[in-house]
């Protein structure tokens, strides 16, 4: 992006060549990665732009490709949310990151690929089919931003936005080798993202580096009248020169490399542990002990509010319908089963459950007394370091067709990431190191809420003395 | 037969009269063409959120008061999920455990003696669009402009027990609503509905009867018949020894009865949970202070200050404190004027009923209270008749003119002049010379058929008592 922005004013390429051939390497792509390509939109903004930038401004993302993930929604142009009861839908209205990157004459390129409605891992629950991830076609770049992140680690757009609700920014981040970030929940608008589980849901800012991704973290961070849930306050622009890291300490949980990690994730982990080290952190113990409770509270919370967010695709104002020939009920019936495919299904049917009348003390209200203690946990262990460092993942990225039937295993590969959401803190995924089978591996830094600068700051730090972030697929 | 006693709890919703809806910045108004007061907010348009319109909370603060209630602190919005094509995000957006107000009161007359009726709770919430079902068409409409219109939701503990008690604080409950200028309590545009809860119970036992909830009752009139239906089929249920079932029922005003609409098995399971695109509303002292300083008096207040300021009599009070704009026409009358039983006797009278026929508001008639003093004082003062004045005010009341511009142009002034009346008389003595003779003759009782016939001579502009003084000299000389 900043490399782009360079290149833009040494006048090597004008933004309208730049996008025209990422127009065509998107169209000739088998990545699978775009659900829409914002082809003759994207030419005209990017010669407006190229004009601005001939006429000396200088805003680094004046005609900068970016590619949004398709549940954010975009006037004028499909959002689809990679669901068939969707697939015709066309906002009449920008979502506040999606204007502030318009303002800043960004040049949204296309919509990226995601499991429908964002509840997955892999892209595979998406209705145009799975993205495949560009180190190697015959693996998953993750999910549920899996086209955002193989987008990027493609070079098809120099960043792009994802949604990170209990790990989507940073898990496809991790298997596509580059830098997700997930902010403080509040911080960036979610006017425009159509809800999975509001309480979770955050826009993330994923690009190559992490400098870009603190580039575009700042274009679409801000108070926003328009979402309760934004915090009114002004925050200052990261440093993109990194902070220093002496005497940064370091939180090192050993939960976080227990059972179920992967011998090479681990190593790559503990490496860039040492990096930190090297760099003049300090590495202390830390404990969370109820973050092993993240997976079972986050999967009855997060179906509990989706099952609730997605009442309004109902055939009745817009998206797809089905049936109605007999009576109201049927149409119900009919547009919901075949709108929606499997695994949005059993969201729906398990936050159904959990929020029934005698389940709701059991499940709801137990899993959100316990999410108070996930975030009793992360603002004890932050009295005690600055940064919480450990593995995105456990494991690298799985084949295409690996545990397509087996969703649990999928969701027990969350534990990392969703702690993170439930305790609405930020957290990133960076490259630090490739795994036995050559795939990326992600480090992820947490930190106490409203900290963000300081994680894209270690981060940026960390990529000055790696070269992981360089490596291209 | 045995005795039995009714308990009725009542939920109302009321509309409230915020410019702008709950939770968007779409006009609330009412009545205007289909679906043109929408915006993806309030049609649940894909990722829109919703922002809390802050009058909302004051509104349901200021009856919160008015009622006597606690206020709560952390107010949360929760979620209320069903499906049905009015309902545009598939839930309603509610208070469930957190209402804004609790344990609350109002006092009702009820056969001249005061009761103390629970206010349970108060909470605010959206409203839903409309759905239109025309019987011709195969499909039905639907109408948004009603979504997310801001209501107040006022359930009263089961502490009514007759159909008059519960229309008596239906009536109470909109005067205040009214007078906190809140709602505009119109039943029939459905700005305030009413539901009630119904059980039947043999008189002093411990044990409550099955209860049934009505809807659809849009009059006080409705709310009466429809009561009175239910605590008809419910005893007759009970006394032939059957059993009352728990169900929903609809009032068919037409076939004036209530019809099932679904049964305890088929009842909701609404799922309610904290609305997580909502962030708890903290009420603190000041913002409470704040609404308390502007509370206006209220009905109940201002009938017992007109009793004792005034003394008038319970019902003239009650009657001119219908609304505030009528209390106020009253006490500006008296302040001008004085005399409040006889400008309470022209207001509940004349004015109410010039109001009534033209189904207007008292802010809405042109006659002010000084102007309304002026005619009484020239009837005061004989200028016109008792029965002239009533004229003249309704002509008031059409035109806007004041009194002596309409008793001038109309000639409606009364004839006191004595030499006017003298012709008059002598006249009216000429032509019944049988008369004439038998009064000098002692029929003094024949003094109202001169003055008949005077006032009729003068076409009812002879002023009477003038008129009768001088036939009583001119007979008697």
């Amino acid at each position: 992006m900043l490399d782009t922005a360079r290149i833009y004013r040494k006048a090597d390429i004008t933004p309208v060549r730049h996008v025209g051939n990422l127009l065509d390497r998107i169209r000739k792509s088998s990545l699978n990665a775009f659900v829409s390509v914002n082809g003759p939109g994207a030419l005209e903004q990017a010669e407006l732009s190229g004009k601005a930038i001939e006429q000396g401004r200088e805003d680094l993302l004046l005609g900068i490709p970016l590619a949004v993930k398709d549940n954010i929604c975009t006037r004028g142009i499909n959002t689809t949310c990679s669901s068939e009861i969707l697939k015709d839908f066309v906002p009449t209205y920008d979502a506040h990151v999606v204007e502030r990157l318009k303002a800043r004459g960004a040049v949204i390129i296309g919509k990226t690929n995601l499991d429908e409605f964002a509840m997955g891992s892999t892209t595979n629950t998406s209705n145009i089919g799975p993205t495949k991830n560009p180190w190697d076609q015959t693996k998953t770049p993750g999910g549920s931003s899996g086209g955002s992140a193989a987008a990027v680690a493609a070079g098809l757009c120099s960043g792009a936005l994802g949604s990170d609700t209990g790990g989507s920014v940073r898990q496809p981040a991790s298997f596509c080798g580059i830098t997700g970030l997930k902010p403080t929940y509040g911080t960036v608008s979610r006017y425009g993202l159509v809800a999975f589980a509001s309480s979770l849901d955050q826009i993330g800012p994923m690009a190559r580096s992490a400098r870009d991704t603190a580039v575009l973290f700042d274009a679409v961070k801000g108070h926003d009248g328009r979402d309760s849930t934004s915090v009114p306050q002004e925050y200052d622009a990261t440093s993109l020169d990194g902070i220093d890291l002496k005497g940064l300490r370091l939180g090192v949980p050993d939960i976080f490399f227990s059972e179920g990690l992967a011998h090479d994730v681990e190593r790559s982990v503990r490496y860039a542990v040492s990096v930190f080290q090297e760099l003049g952190a300090a590495i202390v113990p830390v404990d969370l002990p109820r973050i092993r409770y993240g997976v079972a509270v986050y999967y009855l919370i997060a179906p509990a509010e989706a099952s609730s967010n997605l009442a309004r695709y109902d055939g009745v104002r817009y998206g797809v319908r089905h049936g109605g020939e007999k009576d109201l009920f049927e149409m119900y019936c009919e547009t919901r089963a075949k709108g929606f495919g499997r695994e949005v299904k059993r969201r729906i049917m398990l936050g159904t459950y959990a929020l029934s009348a005698g389940y709701y003390d059991a499940y709801y209200r137990k899993a959100s007394q316990v999410r108070t203690l996930i975030i009793e946990d992360f603002r004890k262990a932050f009295e005690v370091c600055d940064i919480i460092a450990g593995p995105t993942v456990p494991v690298t990225a799985w084949g295409l067709n690996d545990m397509v039937d087996d969703p649990l295993s999928i969701y027990l590969l969350d534990i990392y990431t969703i702690p993170a959401n439930l305790a609405g803190i930020p957290a990133l995924s960076i490259p630090c190191g490739f795994g036995d089978n050559g795939m990326p591996i992600g480090l992820q830094l947490m930190a106490p809420a409203f900290m963000d600068h300081i994680i894209l700051g270690a981060a940026i730090t960390f990529q000055d003395h790696t070269k992981f972030h360089e490596v291209r697929p | 037969m045995r005795d039995y006693e009714t308990v009725i709890g009542l939920e109302v919703h009321a509309q409230l009269l915020t410019n702008a809806k709950i939770f968007c910045s779409c006009s609330a108004a009412f009545g205007l063409n289909p679906n043109t007061n929408t915006c993806p907010v309030c049609l649940g348009m894909p990722g829109v959120l919703p922002v809390l319109n802050g009058k909302i909370v004051d509104f349901g603060i200021r009856l919160g008061l008015a009622l006597g209630c606690t206020i709560e602190k952390r107010n949360v919005f929760a979620r209320k999920n069903y499906f049905y094509p009015d309902l545009p995000k598939g839930y309603q957006i509610t208070q469930y455990e957190n209402p804004l107000c609790t344990d609350g009161r109002l006092d009702i007359e009820v056969n001249g003696a005061t009761k103390r009726i629970g206010i349970r709770r108060i909470h605010m919430e959206e409203d839903a669009g409309k759905s239109v079902h025309d019987e011709s068409e195969p499909y039905s409409s639907i109408d948004f402009n009603r979504a997310g219109v801001p209501l107040l939701e006022i359930v009263t503990e089961p502490d009514l027990s007759s159909t008059q008690e519960a229309v008596s604080y239906l009536r109470e409950l909109r005067r205040i609503l009214m007078y906190l200028d809140i709602c505009d309590g119109s039943m029939e545009e459905g700005s305030l509905r009413c539901d009630a809860n119904l059980s039947v119970k043999e008189k002093g036992s411990g044990r409550l009867g099955t209860r049934t909830e009505l809807k659809n009752m849009n009059s006080f009139k409705n709310v009466q018949k429809a009561l009175e239906y239910e605590v008809e089929r419910q005893t007759r249920l009970i006394e032939s020894g059957s059993a009352v079932e728990q169900e929903t029922l609809l009032w068919n005003a037409l076939l004036g009865k209530t019809q099932s609409m679904r049964s305890k098995e088929e009842s909701h399971d609404y799922r309610y949970f904290p609305d997580p695109d909502l962030i708890p509303v903290i009420v603190d002292d000041a913002w409470v202070e704040r609404i308390a300083d502007t509370l206006p008096e209220l009905p109940a207040a201002k009938r017992r200050r007109f009793i004792e300021q005034y003394g008038l009599p319970a019902y003239d009070a009650d009657q001119l404190t219908q609304t505030r704009a009528l209390a106020d026409y009253f006490e500006q009358c008296v302040s001008l004027y004085g005399t409040p039983k006889e400008v309470s006797n022209w207001i509940m009278t004349e004015v109410i009923r010039v109001l009534n026929e033209k189904n207007r508001d008292i802010t809405e008639l042109p006659v002010t209270p000084p102007m309304l003093v002026e005619l009484l004082g020239l009837l005061k003062k004989g200028t016109v008749s008792g029965l002239m004045a009533k004229e003249v005010f309704t002509e008031m009341a059409d035109t806007g003119r004041n009194a002596p511009a309409i008793i001038k142009s109309s000639g409606l002034e009364q004839v006191s002049d004595e030499d006017a009346l003298a012709v008059l008389i002598k006249d009216v003595m000429a032509a019944h010379p049988k008369e004439t003779a038998q009064y000098r003759a002692g029929k003094t009782q024949l003094l109202g058929f001169f003055v008949g016939e005077v006032m009729k001579a003068s076409k009812g502009k002879a002023n009477p008592k003038v008129a009768g003084n001088m036939i009583k000299e001119m007979l008697e000389t």
